[in-house]
């Protein structure tokens, strides 16, 4: 039974065996111990497709900018960075830190910042004058207890519904501009069903559903309210959230039944072919219909129903991290993620939109054009689902309530819970 | 003196890696992990720690996400093991009475069990799809051509506990089954044929003959088999990460939870759950150690 336990323990142990190939994984790539010849290690889990090219187009920015160092790819593929996470954790909690690493910003970096594994750039903003270039509402959003902590190198927006309008035209509704509020979606969502659409709104597991809630609930708090949820301000408890809740247990109706078994290229796959009429995803869908070459006349889009006014924000960014390799090639690499060239060269390829306020719409395709628009108009929310909002911990406790609710949906329980998963950290 | 070291002295020093490695590895690490599910670490920050007993098992006996991760393991480990025993003995039954090919069967139910976990749970998760009707896809899309349309169901993602834990236990039927037929085609393989031959000319039925002869014979086999299920089932994580992803409220179970927990450097509550789940573990394991050591001692 010596195996038995074994086992066991390898379970248990799980950690430290990961330590060690996370050990092996940055002497492998980084050989940046020593500052002497002046690499700089960029931890990302941007390793393929239109991530990786605009990851190449910040390096070439890097490469002509930061002549004296060399960039060094660290990057760690799979599935939205968990892999990355988990590498990333061990590296850290090894005391051998990458020169700068990538994180969603906002509250997702507390987890870091709570660790002291990340130091305070607040002088670098004004340094390089981003204090400027980045619009306020997300210079808020960016700063803990008075403090700065990360570099966004992009935006995407959450709150984007993406239909079809083949399908709305079966039940005489006008695809192009959005209902006026979730009740008026409710509506809609009802005729299309009655026209002989089972499910009318496709959706996928986890946090696809958990940007649903999150829709929700801003379109019926408005966006102070709404920030108040996560900041505390805001009763979790109150009538309001649980009127709001109801409503997306209504939706959930509409929703196909193989919503637990999907990824959201599926969910967006429904829409494209005509078996659901809308789906709510954030903007990097664009790029995927542009990949999967659904001509622009097979889809339209809108702000979610009743979201028309906000913004609702992630952000991948860069930090400094403490005790990092040659924190000054660190630094030149900040510069330029931050750099209206850098974003530039980044987000044409990536698909998503600069951070700076006074990027030139002209350089981007069609639908980054109206999303800038909106980030210079709109009110900027953060968003939970992708650690704008909240920590890695509380977003762990959210999704788990919300999978719960999927099964055997409780607007009691799912209020109380995702109240209780706030106040965990 | 010098004649006893002798005696004793290398085998000593055969088994000191042995023992110095399952020391650190095995005992010093559980011995760790215990040591930190008894503090406040709950996030990556270094430094000393706050011993506080045993709260973070309070906390997780009082929170509903455990006690369901716990229910959930046990219908798990249930429906695992009923399962594949049947499956297993039945297959052994089958080839015990002789059929031509019987290699041919073996290899072939043996064959699952050298699929790795996270495989077999890939392609399971695409199998256990839960659309009906039209939309069917996977084992319900199979139902639906073969017209047994009343055996299509949303497997994993229904409501009750036992019907979602049942079909996550399916995939791991189907893996270890073969390995349990082996099991119990080896024991029957290992009973004398006089005795056979003994209970029929005694006039046995061929019912009798089982019931009373050959099963009785298979007893430390089964109980073997039950032990590496049951420690199996325990510790079930690729499976049900592969098939149903993390933060899964419906399918969780303390390994996934652990892991979970883990992610988000809560290292003190993730080790109290990997303390518990190794008192789960030693609950079943414990018995049989204490039974085979007490049978060897007889013999």
């Amino acid at each position: 039974m010596r195996g038995g336990l074994s086992k066991t323990l390898a379970l248990v142990g799980a950690a430290g065996l990961l330590a060690v190939s996370a050990c092996g994984n940055s002497d492998d790539s980084g050989g940046g111990g020593s500052s002497a010849n002046k690499d700089v290690t960029v931890f990302t889990w941007w390793a393929d497709g239109g991530e990786k090219a605009g990851l190449d187009g910040l390096v070439s920015v890097f490469g002509t900018d930061c002549k004296d160092y060399k960039f060094v790819n660290s990057a760690v593929a799979g599935g939205a960075g968990s892999n990355a996470k988990q590498v990333l954790a061990n590296d850290l909690q090894a005391g051998k830190p990458p020169s700068t690493f990538q994180a969603h910003a906002g509250a997702e970096l507390k987890d870091y910042i709570n660790a002291g594994q990340v130091d305070d750039i607040s002088q670098l903003y004004k340094d390089f004058g981003l204090d400027k270039a980045f619009p306020q509402n997300l210079i808020d959003n960016l700063t803990v207890d008075g403090k700065i902590y990360s570099i966004p190198a992009n935006v995407h927006r959450a709150n984007v519904v993406w239909a079809n309008p083949t399908v709305l035209k079966k039940a005489s509704i006008d695809g192009t501009k959005a209902p006026a509020n979730v009740d008026a979606w409710i509506a809609d969502l009802t005729k299309l069903k009655a026209a002989g659409v089972t499910a009318p709104l496709a959706i996928s597991k986890g946090f696809a559903q958990e940007m649903l809630v999150e829709a929700v609930l801003l379109a019926e708090l408005g966006p102070d309210k709404f920030k108040g949820l996560w900041d505390g301000k805001t009763d979790w408890a109150g009538g309001d959230v649980t009127a709001a809740l109801n409503k997306y247990k209504t939706l959930l109706t509409f929703t196909n039944t193989d919503r637990e078994a999907i990824d959201w290229p599926d969910a967006l796959g429904y829409v494209n072919s005509g078996k659901a009429g809308y789906t709510l995803m954030g903007d990097w869908v664009a790029a995927q219909q542009v990949a999967d070459k659904i001509p622009d006349t097979a889809y339209t889009y809108w702000p979610a129903p009743g979201t028309e006014g906000d913004f609702q924000f992630l952000s991948d960014s860069f930090t400094l991290p403490t005790n990092g390799a040659d924190p000054d090639g660190a630094k030149c690499w900040l510069k330029t993620v931050g750099s209206a060239e850098g974003q530039k060269a980044f987000n044409t390829k990536k698909g998503s939109i600069p951070a700076r306020s006074d990027a030139n719409p002209a350089d981007y395709p069609k639908y980054q054009q109206s999303a800038m628009a909106d980030w210079k108009s709109k009110t900027i929310v953060p968003s939970c689902a992708h650690g704008a909002a909240c920590t890695l911990g509380q977003n762990n406790d959210i999704l788990s309530a919300i999978s719960q609710f999927s099964g055997s949906p409780d607007v009691a329980k799912l209020q109380s819970a995702l109240g209780t998963a706030m106040k965990t950290s | 003196m010098h004649g006893r070291i002798r005696t004793w002295g290398p085998g000593a020093l055969v088994l000191l890696p042995t023992v110095l490695l399952l020391g650190y590895f095995v005992y010093g690490l559980i011995a760790w992990s215990f040591n930190t599910s008894l503090t406040d670490r709950h996030t990556a920050r270094k430094g000393p720690a706050n011993y506080v007993g045993f709260e973070n098992y309070a906390h997780l006996f009082g929170e509903d996400r455990f006690l369901n991760s716990l229910k959930n393991l046990g219908v798990l480990t249930v429906a695992f093991i009923v399962g594949t025993l049947i499956f297993g003995l039945l297959w052994a039954l089958l080839l015990e009475k002789g059929v031509p090919g019987e290699s041919v069967f073996r290899s072939i139910y043996l064959f699952p069990m050298a699929i790795s976990m996270i495989a077999s749970g890939v392609v399971w998760g695409w199998l256990l799809n839960p659309s009906q009707g039209e939309d069917a896809r996977g084992l319900n899309r199979l139902f639906e051509i073969l017209h047994l349309q009343f055996l299509e169901n949303p497997w994993w993602t229904a409501g009750s506990r036992w019907t979602t834990m049942a079909s996550i236990a399916l995939p791991a039927v189907w893996q270890l089954s073969g390995y349990i037929m082996a099991l119990f085609l080896a024991g029957f393989r290992g009973i004398p044929p006089e005795l056979r031959e003994a209970a029929r000319v005694d006039g046995a039925s061929e019912f009798k003959l089982y019931r009373h002869v050959l099963f009785p014979q298979l007893s430390p086999i089964a109980l073997s088999a039950l032990i590496i299920l049951g420690h199996m089932s325990l510790k079930l994580f690729d499976l049900i990460y592969a098939i149903t992803g993390p933060n899964q409220f419906r399918t969780e179970v303390p390994a996934v939870y652990m892991w979970n927990t883990l992610l988000r450097s809560d290292q003190a509550k993730a080790a109290a759950i990997a303390i518990v789940l190794l008192a789960v573990v030693a609950v079943l394991v414990i018995p049989y150690i204490a039974y085979t050591v007490r049978q060897e001692n007889e013999e």
